[in-house]
């Protein structure tokens, strides 16, 4: 029996332990803001933050986040209020909205760890993260502003 | 009025009732409506758009045409909480908040006390639903405003009625009807049980509200009303139906188009932990229109599991009629075809002869290869079949035709499918299929159980109806002082018409209509031709269709004749579009023009060189650019849109490209909401150089040969222009309103190639341009 932690609470599985952590947030915990787009890092749909980084739920399984506290869109504020959700909304970033959470995941996570990030460390640090729709300019433009404090 | 909502339909769909809004509609005051629209339903007869209006399109000529009922599209609740139903699909154009918006607009209701409800898929009772070829706001604009007009007189009849005074004398305002005498006011939900008892008014007798007074439309303020869901996880898509009970599916399907299984052995998948069951999947003989290609498919208590078995399956196949299927010696095949007269599909005056005469003839061939739509959402599909009831959950863009297809599929009668749309994480033109839908009520069938299907992108990349692929040729006779007096263009490419049909060899009129033979230049003689080419893979709708090839290869020859003869760009664009006139069509047998008559929608060279007079100013066209840069321009009109964009282009000493800015002109005639026209231009930008740096899907023995994004990549965030200005064109009093999903597209890719010619003398006429600059 597996224990693992996300959004703070306690989830149980029996099950493959090799099973990605994306189908068992999506399938099994019922957690589908986290989002399936390659199955192999290379869209970045599937974003979830583990203790505090941007980690791929595709690619990592469920036994790897044993003993780590996972945070995924559900939980990344009560209210939906984080800054980046809060920019995400006043610049209408969205278009179809599918790669968003991915998004929103990795920005959260490149602010926890540099707060003011340049245009070229904003490029680099969401290149990962692809949006077909094209709504680059907007996330590039609301990750500077949720920067500077909605 | 009506409300959708039947509690028994919101079964699996408790996370989509948050995005639907439906659940801040107070249970008791939903149950009121429901009271309110008993009888009312039953009554109300379909009508159809009336000919009065100031301008014809083809609404009514697409399957089921419009409906204008308020009593279709509207409920109110006691507590005032406005419904408006979305009929069409929300793939990310905002149209699940425009058409409700125009709605609102004419009754004069305050937007926050308004809440979306999204139907279901039943063209009888909405009218047509296909969300395809930009034509939601170009079919539903005035609609959708008789709508809201229409109940608009109802409250405002109620209310006269109830305080005795001429009805004339009463206004909607704000949610509520006034009577300005009297200083008297009545909101709408104390109003909405009287107003469902009025009579509908007859269409011909309503007036619409004065644009000036418009306090939603054309303004852009309004943001989706998705928008809180999306960026809280909440917003549910095809993928995310979950159904108490329900089984996770995966199918193994032939690698070549019209494949059959040969044989398969589960022994190894069955062993993986999760697998339940391994069963064969019907498929249809090709062409197989929508229907599923068959397979095997891997059955099991989540998706991980299931594709881990589908992993271990052992499986034979019969690859068929097109196990040749090459891209190399295909594209051989098109070149030769384009060297050989074709079908004649456009001719004026006498091409042969100018061509002979003329002082030199330009040559430009250019190839275009297959395009997989790639939207960031995998088709993926719920079904539960039990009997000869069946109902669907699905990321579809045509929910009636799918509900067409399913009862087909099932032979159960159509009353007994149940169609819910969920969000689209793009559509871009696949998800007009429903092949996947269908595989799901196949297998929930079989299971007794409900099944979602989920495509993995392998299975995206592999089996997708593809963007065609094609050769362009095109050839320009100049006289003597450099004036283009011949135009041959000869465009050969496998029609989507093929997926349909077996031996077809020509392009389909919609095909044809796409930037071949209502190409608007002013030149004497002119030949259009269509060699014939047959498809080896299922070939289907992408975003903006044929208008890519075809853009590329006219826009390309402008450029290639404004270098010839000298000339800036732009120059030669207006000289070829030549005269402001309506371009005479009259040689072609059907011209389509995007399904819309001809007198609302011409092709008019006024509109086309306004555009590009607009983005030339507004864009700083012939502005300095440091070394390596250049500019590129390109027009072109699509889905009775016009559009023109400039590109800035870097190229570096390693011929790696970058893009600081691109300027994109719209006129779209009369507008919803700008700031999701913006995005859309934003978002074909993007589009636009994703696929001309890297698009392109290949065939070897019949199979695809890419898989995932590693070998279909698409632009990333790193790549993506610094800057895209987007500029719209105010409409005219009248200006009918055209596509914006689509149109943006086209022209970019020959802008940007023309840029790069500016920035490096180097002409490219194949896309993708993958390493051509490399040095
Ligand atoms: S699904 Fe994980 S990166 Fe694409
Ligand atoms: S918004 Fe559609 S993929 Fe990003």
């Amino acid at each position: 029996m597996i224990k693992l932690k996300i959004n703070g609470q306690e989830h149980s599985w029996d099950g493959d332990p090799n099973l990605s952590l994306l189908w068992f947030l999506r399938d099994e915990a019922g957690l589908t803001g986290t989002k399936y787009g390659c199955g192999v890092a290379l869209c970045g749909a599937c974003t979830v933050i583990v203790d505090k980084e941007a980690a791929r739920a595709c690619i990592t399984s469920v036994s790897d986040v044993v003993g780590r506290e996972v945070t995924t869109i559900e939980g990344l504020h009560a209210t939906g209020d984080h800054p980046v959700q809060k920019a995400w909304r006043q610049l209408n970033v969205p278009q179809c909205g599918f790669c968003q959470v991915g998004q929103i995941m990795q920005a959260a996570a490149l602010l926890m760890e540099n707060p003011k990030p340049s245009h070229d460390q904003i490029r680099e640090a969401m290149s990962g993260n692809l949006c077909r729709c094209g709504c680059y300019q907007r996330i590039e433009n609301a990750i500077h502003l949720a920067s500077m404090g909605v | 009025m009506n409300i959708l909502a039947n509690p028994r339909k919101l079964r699996g769909f408790e996370q989509f009732v948050r995005p639907i809004k439906v659940e801040k509609v107070s249970r008791r005051s939903m149950l009121k409506a429901l009271g309110i629209a008993g009888g009312f339903v039953l009554a109300a007869p379909v009508m159809s758009r009336p000919a009065f209006a100031a301008y014809q399109t083809g609404a009514d000529k697409m399957p089921h045409g419009t409906v204008v009922d308020p009593r279709v599209f509207v409920a109110i609740a006691p507590d005032g909480i406005v419904t408006i139903v979305a009929h069409r699909a929300e793939m990310g154009t905002g149209v699940r908040t425009s058409l409700p918006l125009i709605v609102a607009e004419e009754m004069d209701a305050d937007w926050s006390r308004v809440r979306v409800q999204q139907a279901h898929g039943d063209e009888v009772k909405y009218g047509n639903q296909d969300t395809d070829g930009s034509r939601s706001t170009r079919h539903y604009l005035l609609p959708m405003r008789q709508i809201g007009a229409s109940a608009r007189t109802m409250l405002e009849q109620a209310a006269a009625k109830r305080w005795g005074v001429p009805v004339t004398e009463v206004k909607a305002v704000n949610h509520e009807v006034l009577h300005d005498a009297s200083g008297r006011r009545i909101g709408f939900g104390d109003l909405a049980a009287d107003a469902g008892k009025e009579q509908v008014p007859a269409i011909d007798s309503l007036k619409l509200k004065d644009p000036k007074n418009f306090r939603y439309l054309g303004k852009g303020e309004i943001g989706i009303v998705d928008l809180h869901d999306i960026t809280t996880g909440k917003a549910g898509y095809g993928a995310d139906v979950r159904l108490p009970g329900m089984k996770y599916a995966v199918i193994a399907r032939p690698p070549v188009t019209g494949g059959k299984l040969g044989s398969f052995d589960s022994a190894d998948a069955m062993k993986v932990s999760g697998v339940e069951k391994v069963m064969e999947v019907k498929g249809w003989p090709w062409p197989s229109k929508f229907q599923p290609l068959g397979g095997v498919a891997v059955i099991a208590r989540n998706t991980g599991a299931a594709i881990k078995g589908r992993d271990a399956l052992k499986v034979t196949w019969d690859d068929g009629a097109n196990g040749k299927y090459d891209s190399v010696a295909y594209r051989a095949m098109l070149e030769d075809a384009a060297r050989k007269p074709g079908l004649v599909v456009r001719k004026e005056g006498d091409v042969d002869a100018a061509l002979k005469s003329a002082d030199r003839v330009i040559v430009g061939e250019y190839y275009l290869p297959h395009l997989a739509h790639v939207s960031m959402e995998p088709p993926a599909a719920v079904a539960d079949v039990k009997g000869d009831r069946a109902e669907i959950w699905a990321p579809v863009q045509s929910p009636g035709g799918t509900r067409e297809d399913v009862a087909k599929t099932l032979g159960i009668p159509e009353d007994n499918v149940t169609i819910n749309m969920t969000l689209l994480g793009g559509g871009f033109g696949r998800k007009s299929k429903c092949d996947f839908a269908l595989e799901a009520a196949l297998l929930s069938k079989e299971l007794n159980a409900p099944v979602k299907v989920q495509w993995t992108r392998e299975d995206d990349v592999r089996h997708d109806f593809l963007h065609t692929v094609s050769v362009e040729r095109i050839e320009a006779g100049l006289d003597k002082n450099g004036k283009v007096i011949a135009w041959r263009h000869r465009s050969v490419a496998p029609s989507i018409a093929s997926t349909f049909a077996a031996g077809t060899v020509h392009q389909a009129p919609f095909e044809l209509g796409m930037g071949l033979i209502d190409m608007p230049f002013e030149i004497a003689n002119i030949q259009c031709e269509n060699p014939e080419a047959a498809a080896h893979t299922r070939i289907g709708w992408f975003r903006s269709v044929s208008n890519i090839p075809r853009a590329f290869a006219v826009q390309s020859m402008v450029g290639e004749l404004a270098h010839v003869t000298n000339r800036d760009q732009k120059e030669m664009l207006l000289e070829l579009i030549g005269s402001p006139r309506i371009v005479d069509l009259s040689s072609v047998k059907d011209p389509w023009n995007y399904g819309e008559p001809y007198s609302s929608y011409p092709i008019d060279t006024a509109r086309l060189r306004r555009v590009v007079e607009l983005v030339a100013d507004k864009g700083g066209w012939g502005r300095s650019v440091p070394k390596g840069h250049g500019l590129g321009i390109a027009v072109h009109r699509s889905f009775v849109s016009y559009i023109a964009t400039i590109v800035e282009v870097a190229v570096d000493e390693k011929g790696k490209l970058t893009v600081p800015q691109v300027d994109t002109a719209i006129d779209c005639g009369t507008y919803v909401n700008p700031e999701r026209i913006q995005s859309q231009i934003e978002g074909a930008a993007i589009m636009g150089l994703s696929l001309a740096k890297y698009g392109e899907i290949t065939f070897k023995d019949g199979k695809v040969q890419q898989k995932n994004l590693d070998d279909f990549p698409l632009l990333r965030i790193d790549e993506a222009p610094l800057v895209t200005n987007v500029h719209i064109v105010p409409p005219g009093p009248d200006t009918p309103p055209s596509g914006v999903g689509e149109p943006g597209v086209p022209p970019f890719a020959p802008a940007l190639i023309n840029a790069i010619f500016a920035a490096t003398g180097k002409r490219i006429r194949a896309l993708p341009i993958g390493k051509q600059l490399e040095t």
